[in-house]
């Protein structure tokens, strides 16, 4: 299955009245993969996702589903199966004639599509309710019967558009885990457009960063946190700060960068730069100690506490360092509860050097990182 | 208890909020129809009207052959207008909805099709007369242009010229409702109806013509009840050749046979109603209109 599932997309322009929705997109999927296509609105990830399933023709390039060039085949013959974001279940029909109509179109026997359908609606538990219309179904289970009206004629690729933004956060949290395990159980490639950051991180195998129409980041969703491409991929995803400053020098690998306020950070890794470079770097969140006291000038920050939230399992202190962007720590609550801050007072936020992470790409926005 | 707010001010509110609406309708339909009613038991010697109870009228008008072949005829008349009607106003509505996707041309175009409107029915259709006669317009080009030596008579004061102003005056009682239905249908469904494989025929069919369906029965029952309940069309346009339901009644008026034609309507809207009622049955108005 896996090689037959595989998205290659190669050079992919696709204009709306002379402005560029996607500009030159490069992306592979690997077949039987969890995509997640990430960024904020307009961002151009639903019209990617609208041209892999056939709704839009890209204004240049090739898609490829499987080696098979299908760039300008029509939809619904390409092995593709699109899940709408308010679902798009056909209101006057029942549940099952909903699941049935693709096989209807290709001229199944109204036996032989009911019983398939009965036997998807069974696999999304529910059976109960396949004489019922839309209308009289929740909002979780008509996205159920949406899943099984994709999944009924056994698509290569399965495209979900904003599946769970319609739900509630507990419906958000089950639906996601019946995703990941339908997606594992047939094997087939996932390509899922979100805007919500945990959604991505949680289900893909391979998440897609994208902004203005370009992919910024396209890794697992381990490299893209911990190794985020540019400032923006990094604000985007959330739980990092971004930093910035001017090599001084480097040495081993290892650049000193000066920030504006005179403190020095080592970047590891970093054999790219020259001196005199303007940098931006980041360093997660949750691996920072707050002190009263500094410890040692280099690789920390010193700014005052503006707000403190306890979340359960870690307390977020946030800092004004003079910075335009606040720095925001999370500390262990065992730890920050040993030591407890107030709003107003100095402290010294330190990490060790090697946490430090050159962002080489150059996209600088704000992103709009979900907490 | 606070008595100015609302939920617990009266049971009576609801009947004086449909008092005003009521009254009119009792007035101006309500009254004048139990009058017809009325009416059609009472006698007539076309001089003097007597009011006895019998149901000789009825008897009268249901075992004259005039009365069957005149329903026929309004029958045939109704159904050719709505055939067309509905092909005509179906495919404008689709025009407008799925192919003129800008909404401000949608409204500019829908416009036009009202643009007949702004004169009355009478000069709509008179000036038919000028274009189909037989030293008319059309007429005089076929001739000139050499594909007909005679002149058509078919063309006038006939049963094609009733159905053609039919189908003019009528046409946008039919636009109107199904272009409502039609701009619900959420495009998506559409989209999802092709992601499923579905040719555009296809759509047609499963998705946009049952999706369509209040409006075309709500149309019907407009363009039915105007065409069954008309009588100067069909005066002017056939030339008095042919006669509906309605133009009959209008002669026994004439010949103040007030009780038989009274009795001719009676009949008329239990024709009609039944009709309705058979539209309603299909198509479940109510619940769809609340979708």
């Amino acid at each position: 299955m896996s090689d037959q599932s595989r998205i290659d997309i190669q050079n992919v322009t696709k204009t709306f009245g002379g402005i560029n929705a996607v500009s030159e997109v490069d992306l592979s999927i690997e077949g039987g993969a969890y995509c997640c296509m990430i960024g904020p609105s307009g961002c151009g990830k639903t019209t990617l996702l609208r041209m892999i399933a056939g709704h839009e023709t890209p204004t240049s390039g090739t898609i490829s589903i499987g080696g098979q060039d299908v760039t300008s085949l029509k939809t619904g013959s390409r092995g593709t199966a699109l899940m709408f974001q308010n679902y798009a279940l056909f209101p006057h029909l029942t549940i099952t004639d909903n699941v049935a109509f693709s096989l209807k179109v290709r001229g199944q026997s109204a036996d032989a599509r009911r019983e398939a359908a009965r036997e998807m609606l069974d696999r999304v538990q529910l059976l109960h309710l396949a004489n019922r219309v839309p209308s009289e179904l929740s909002g979780g289970q008509q996205q159920r019967v949406a899943l099984a009206r994709a999944l009924i004629t056994n698509p290569k690729v399965l495209l979900l558009d904003e599946p769970l933004s319609a739900l509630d956060e507990f419906l958000r949290l089950r639906m996601r885990v019946e995703l990941k395990r339908l997606q594992s159980d047939l094997g087939i490639t996932f390509v899922h457009v979100t805007h919500t950051q945990p959604e991505a991180i949680a289900l893909a195998d391979q998440v897609v960063v994208m902004d203005h129409g370009v992919i910024e980041q396209a890794a697992s969703p381990r490299e893209i946190y911990n190794k985020p491409h540019s400032p923006y991929v990094a604000r985007f995803m959330g739980g990092q700060n971004v930093l910035g400053g001017t090599v001084e020098r480097v040495s081993d690998n290892t650049a000193i960068a000066l920030s504006p306020d005179g403190t020095r950070y080592d970047l590891p890794d970093a054999n790219d730069v020259k001196p005199g470079d303007k940098v931006r770097f980041s360093v997660r969140r949750d691996r920072i100690s707050l002190a009263d006291k500094a410890q040692d000038a280099s690789n920390s920050a010193f700014g005052q506490v503006t707000n403190i939230e306890y979340q359960g399992t870690f307390v977020k202190v946030s800092l004004d360092t003079g910075q335009r962007e606040e720095f925001i720590a999370y500390v262990d609550d065992e730890e920050y509860f040993a030591a407890p801050k107030e709003v107003g007072q100095k402290v010294y936020a330190t990490w060790k050097p090697h946490l430090n992470h050159l962002l080489r790409g150059t996209n600088d926005s704000a992103g709009m990182p979900h907490e | 208890m606070s008595g100015s707010s609302s939920g617990s001010s009266s049971s009576a509110t609801p009947y004086l909020q449909v008092a005003p609406l009521a009254l009119i309708m009792i007035a101006m339909v309500g009254i004048p129809l139990a009058t017809v009613v009325l009416l059609s038991f009472w006698e007539s010697d076309g001089i003097l009207i007597y009011p006895t109870y019998n149901l000789q009228n009825y008897i009268d008008v249901l075992t004259s052959p005039v009365t069957l072949s005149l329903f026929l005829k309004t029958l045939k008349f109704a159904s050719i207008t709505l055939i067309f009607t509905a092909v005509i106003g179906f495919t404008c509505s689709y025009f407008l909805v799925f192919h003129v996707r800008n909404l401000r041309w949608q409204i500019a175009l829908f416009l036009l099709c009202t643009i007949p409107f702004w004169t009355s029915n009478i000069i709509r259709m008179v000036s038919w007369i000028p274009f189909l006669g037989r030293e008319g317009l059309f007429n005089t080009l076929l001739i000139e242009a050499g594909i007909i030596s005679q002149p058509l008579d078919v063309l006038l004061f006939s049963d094609f010229s009733v159905i053609l102003t039919y189908i003019h005056l009528y046409t946008l009682f039919m636009i109107v409702p199904i272009f409502n239905s039609m701009a619900k249908i959420n495009p998506n469904l559409i989209e999802a109806a092709r992601d499923a494989g579905a040719s555009s025929f296809q759509i047609l069919r499963y998705i946009i013509i049952p999706l369509s369906k209040t409006g075309l029965a709500l149309g019907t029952i407009f363009v039915v009840t105007l065409v069954m309940g008309d009588f100067f069309a069909v005066r002017v346009m056939s030339g008095g050749q042919s006669a509906s339901v309605v133009s009959a009644m209008k002669n026994e008026i004439d010949q103040l046979y007030y009780p038989q034609a009274s009795a001719m309507a009676v009949l008329l809207v239990i024709v009609v109603l039944i009709m309705v009622s058979a539209v309603l049955r299909i198509v479940d108005i109510r619940s769809e209109l609340a979708r």
